[in-house]
């Protein structure tokens, strides 16, 4: 899990020109908002309220209602099918796949899965969007009301970690856009259709979080649950989950502030600079007596600020209309499905839930039963690609027991890795040969020191 | 019967196709055609020719010339929807109506002309010019009209064929194809039929697949189909219908097609008579006519009542609105990006859309954008997009509630009037045309019906009229059933055009009303 938050809270406590009041004492509490999280945050008085709106890509071969293929990096305009560049006369085509993507996500986020579904155009030109609307569900989207648990350090200390929970509002299934590339040397753009079209699923998180830590945690563990369900890869560097979030600041018992979006967060730690950023600007502004405007920033990852978009004239009308083209989505349950309906023509939410696999909390609760471990450990083995793995090869494979292997594992092994950048994959010592090595530990052949050295 | 000629060898595909185009290019007068796709249609001629020298023709169709509107999209074909938008627009895909008929051997042999993005109910507004009824050069029109026809008299009383579809109506009822496909969102199929004197077939919607066929709004479109005889209608649907996976919006059932029974019965049938279509601005004549034909129905054993729908006077208001929006979304696409037309200014994209627009769309296409983009702006939205989408919820209901009662088919008249003069018909804008016109045949689209215009009588001017006959939702045999037997009875008669006899037709006009089945 990213490191604890101590850095980022005192850059919130009362700016030049004010008393400094004392940071209130931390607590660990399930607190939403308001004046406990504030207080968790060490921030007085002011209350930050952070949203974000996550677009995850939808992992599947073809595109949400179109047949073309969904690869990354291809050369540019080779994956654009006629409906894809908005040829006329052309129709969409729902995507199954797409559409089960969305209900395993919506049911391991506890959300209420919508048995009938929406689909809406919403209008705006801009050269990526050929059809000059986008289709997506504003009116019924697929997923409703859920929730999502995520856990942040307290004190930086890994040992006291707090539950907390993020309200999910809705899923909904829509379009990705193209990519447009501007070159400003020739005063033109470049359009690459190839991801026009892709599905993507947007998880709207309500304002229940306080800070760029919770925002970045609340975002990295829905990353390991889509990556569990294979709904999403949702790698950021690849575009394939890309972050939004909506800032504001207020006083405690008075109504929320104005909010800004904060856009272009290209990786996690970015996501929790911006905020917090964005945060500290929002006070700062105030309490020189300004005013938040209800506006776009983007995120300038090189000064590590936020920046007006200027190209956001003005409120835009979207104009939303329902998709004629798209009769409404109607999924079934085991109790409302027709009997003589073909099976293979419908979803059932049903069925999808037993075929769920273990989302990350129920995997981690399973390696602190079955291996003895801490909780903590628990975090920082789902937390890196591939280590769960390594460390159940190794415990099985070498005489010493688990609660000490995971020492060796996260302590030794771990930083030695991050020192030189290295994934589990490219580790030089293979789970084998480490199980080995730990069973000669074990046996009092080598010493600890040796070891180590190897 | 010119399949069985053609079965039989009394003409060859290739010869039937020449004839066709030869006719075509003395015709062109009428404007009917935006593209005639003489390399192709012969090529296609040829091997149906094949085909049935080894005595395996693909079915009914093959061979048969057919024409189809130029807002259907046709692989290496040129298609236009009569824009500057899209000319010179080669689709890189069939639509699937088209490709259906070509699978059945049919001969294409050109697009036909239309409204600008089928808006209009004259065929007079695309960019390639009007269309004009072949009627207005027929003999029976010349003698009623003009009895000294000098040639500049002749010129200015050219009568218009209706829309939007009156380059495929034109095209049928001139003997240049056997059967045409058009479009039908407001009447735009039965209007020109009505008054081309030919069969004007709109399918219950989602029986027929919309996949290419460029959309005007989405969720009243249907592909309309136009032949000389309803027989030949139903031949046609029976090879168009059914579902199709590009198309969300056509149903699932498998369709069967049928055949019209030769003695159709009508005597254990209920008529309905919808007081409203008696609309201000009925011709005294095509209200006799329309009374003339409930008593056939009643002397022949139907029961015929009077029936209600009450809601029918809000229907044009609705479709204006839902019309409109629907335009705006869907002629968002046309940004000059991706193909077609791209205007020259270099500033910027925005400018750049908007000039490519402006000189794209013309007036009326645009005011409808305009429209739409208003009746959709957040502050508006429940207003009148809301508001008009539950009204067409009471127009269907009124609907189903009076087939819900007995009633088996409506009988209305399809046009106001007979068809006017094109000199007459431009004095008013297309706005206030399109809302006179569409008043009895659209609300068949608001709720989605299926609707037919069966060419009945030739008005005091020598021009036809036609009869509407609305049914139940996916019953169209039943539907077809009714119009063929009322056909029998009327013995509508055929054109007399000096073009068309003068091109030798013994196999294009063996009877009054030539048909391919």
């Amino acid at each position: 899990a990213k490191a604890c938050g101590g850095v980022w809270r005192r850059a919130w406590q009362r700016g030049v020109g004010g008393p400094v009041s004392g940071a209130r004492q931390a607590f660990a509490s399930n607190a939403r908002g308001g004046a406990g999280s504030a207080a968790r945050c060490g921030l007085v008085p002011w209350v930050p309220v952070v949203g974000l709106e996550v677009h995850a890509q939808i992992s599947s071969n073809s595109k949400l209602f179109s047949g073309s293929q969904v690869h990354f990096a291809a050369p540019p305009n080779s994956l654009v099918s006629f409906f894809d560049a908005s040829l006329p006369g052309t129709l969409p085509v729902l995507n199954r796949r797409c559409v089960e993507a969305a209900v395993m996500t919506g049911l391991a986020l506890n959300c209420r899965v919508n048995k009938k579904s929406l689909f809406d155009r919403k209008h705006y030109f801009y050269a990526d969007l050929p059809a000059g609307y986008q289709i997506t569900q504003q009116r019924v989207p697929i997923a409703v009301n859920g929730s999502l648990s995520y856990s942040v350090c307290v004190d930086n200390k890994m040992s006291q970690m707090v539950t907390k929970t993020v309200k999910i509002k809705q899923i909904q299934l829509e379009q990705d856009s193209g990519k447009s590339l501007h070159d400003d040397t020739r005063s033109q753009t470049l359009v690459d259709l190839n991801r026009a079209g892709v599905g993507l699923m947007e998880v709207v998180m309500e304002p229940d979080m306080c800070c760029g830590e919770e925002a970045a945690a609340a975002v990295r563990e829905l990353q390991l649950i889509l990556q569990t369900l294979g709904s999403s890869q949702a790698v950021m560097a690849e575009g394939q989950l890309r972050v939004d979030a909506n800032v504001s600041v207020h006083y405690p018992g008075e109504p929320y502030g104005v909010r800004t979006e904060v856009k272009n967060i290209n990786s996690l730690r970015f996501l929790a600079k911006a905020i917090d950023y964005e945060i500290q600007r929002q006070i700062k502004e105030l309490e020189n007596g300004g005013t938040i405007l209800n506006e776009t920033r983007t995120f300038d990852s090189k000064l590590g600020c936020t920046i007006p978009m200027r190209d956001k004239e003005g409120k835009q009308d979207y104009r939303f209309m329902p998709e004629p083209n798209l009769p409404p989505l109607i999924l079934y349950d085991a109790k409302s499905l027709p009997a003589n309906m073909n099976h293979q023509q419908v979803v059932n939410i049903d069925s999808i839930r037993e075929r769920l696999p273990d989302l990350p909390s129920v995997k981690r609760a399973k390696l602190v039963e079955q291996y003895g471990i801490l909780p903590e450990h628990s975090f920082t083995l789902l937390n890196e690609d591939g280590l769960t793995e390594f460390f159940e090869n190794v415990v099985n494979q070498t005489q010493m027991k688990p609660k000490k292997v995971i020492g060796w594992i996260l302590n030794d092994l771990l930083s030695y890795l991050k020192q030189h950048s290295l994934t589990v994959k490219e580790s030089p010592v293979s789970s084998f040969l480490l199980a080995d090595l730990l069973s000669l530990l074990e046996k009092n052949q080598i010493s600890s020191t040796a070891a180590k050295k190897v | 019967q010119v399949s069985a000629a053609l079965r039989e060898g009394q003409i060859t595909p290739t010869e039937l196709c020449q004839r066709c185009l030869s006719l075509i290019k003395s015709t062109k007068f009428l404007n009917a055609y935006i593209t005639v796709t003489e390399e192709t249609a012969l090529k296609q001629a040829e091997e149906s020719e094949e085909r049935f020298r080894r005595g395996q023709p693909l079915g009914v169709l093959d061979g048969i010339p057919v024409a189809v509107k130029d807002n259907f999209n046709t692989a290496g074909i040129e298609t236009t929807c009569a824009s500057n938008m899209l000319k010179g627009y080669i689709s890189p895909y069939n639509a699937t109506v088209v490709q259906k008929l070509l699978d059945q051997g049919a001969v294409l042999v050109g697009k036909t002309n239309l409204d600008e993005f089928a808006m209009g109910s004259g065929s007079t507004d695309g960019v390639f010019g009007p269309v004009r009824n072949p009627w207005s050069y027929s003999r029976q029109y010349k003698e009623k009209c003009a009895p000294k026809s000098h040639s500049e008299d002749k010129e200015s009383k050219w009568v218009i064929t209706g829309g939007s579809s009156g380059g495929s109506a034109a095209a049928v009822s001139s003997f240049t194809c056997f059967a045409a496909v058009g479009s039908d969102t407001g009447g735009s199929t039965r209007n020109p039929a009505a008054h081309c004197g030919v069969v004007g077939l709109k399918p219950t919607y989602g029986l027929i697949s919309r996949h290419g066929l460029i959309p005007l709004v989405n969720s009243m479109d249907v592909p309309g189909i136009l032949t000389r005889c309803v027989d030949d209608a139903a031949v046609v649907l029976g090879l168009l219908a059914g579902h199709d996976p590009k198309d969300s919006t056509t149903i699932q059932d498998k369709f069967k097609p049928f055949e019209l029974p030769n003695l159709p019965d009508v005597s254990k049938l209920s008529i309905g008579i919808p007081k409203e279509y008696h609309a201000p601005g009925l011709a005294s004549e095509i209200l006799a006519l329309w009374s003339k034909a409930a008593d056939l129905f009643k002397k022949a054993g139907a029961k015929v009542i009077e029936v209600s729908l009450p809601h029918t006077r809000y229907s044009i208001v609705c479709y204006h609105v839902l019309c409109t929006a629907e335009v705006a979304s869907n002629m968002a696409r046309f940004d000059g990006l991706e193909y077609g037309h791209r205007s020259d200014t270099n500033q910027s994209t925005e400018s750049m859309y908007a000039a490519t627009r402006r000189e794209g769309f013309n007036a009326v296409v645009r005011g409808r954008i305009l429209s739409g983009n208003y009746f959709l702006l957040k502050q508006n939205y429940e207003r009148y997009f809301v508001k008009a989408q539950q009204v067409r919820r009471l127009i269907a209901h009124d609907f189903s509630k009076v087939f819900g009662s007995g009633v088996d088919v409506l009988l209305t008249p399809t046009t106001l009037t007979d068809a006017a003069p094109y000199t007459e018909f431009i004095r008013e804008d297309n706005r206030t045309r399109s809302a006179q016109d569409d008043i009895l045949t659209q609300a068949a689209n608001m709720a989605g019906l299926p609707a037919i215009s069966v060419p009945a009588a030739l008005s005091k001017r020598g021009l036809p009229v036609g009869l509407q006959f609305i049914g139940r939702s996916f019953q169209e045999k039943q539907l077809l059933t009714v119009a063929k037997w009322f056909e029998k009875q009327v013995e509508f008669p055929g054109i007399q055009l000096e073009e068309v006899k003068r091109h030798d037709h013994d196999v294009l006009q063996h009877q009054k009303s030539a048909s391919f089945s």
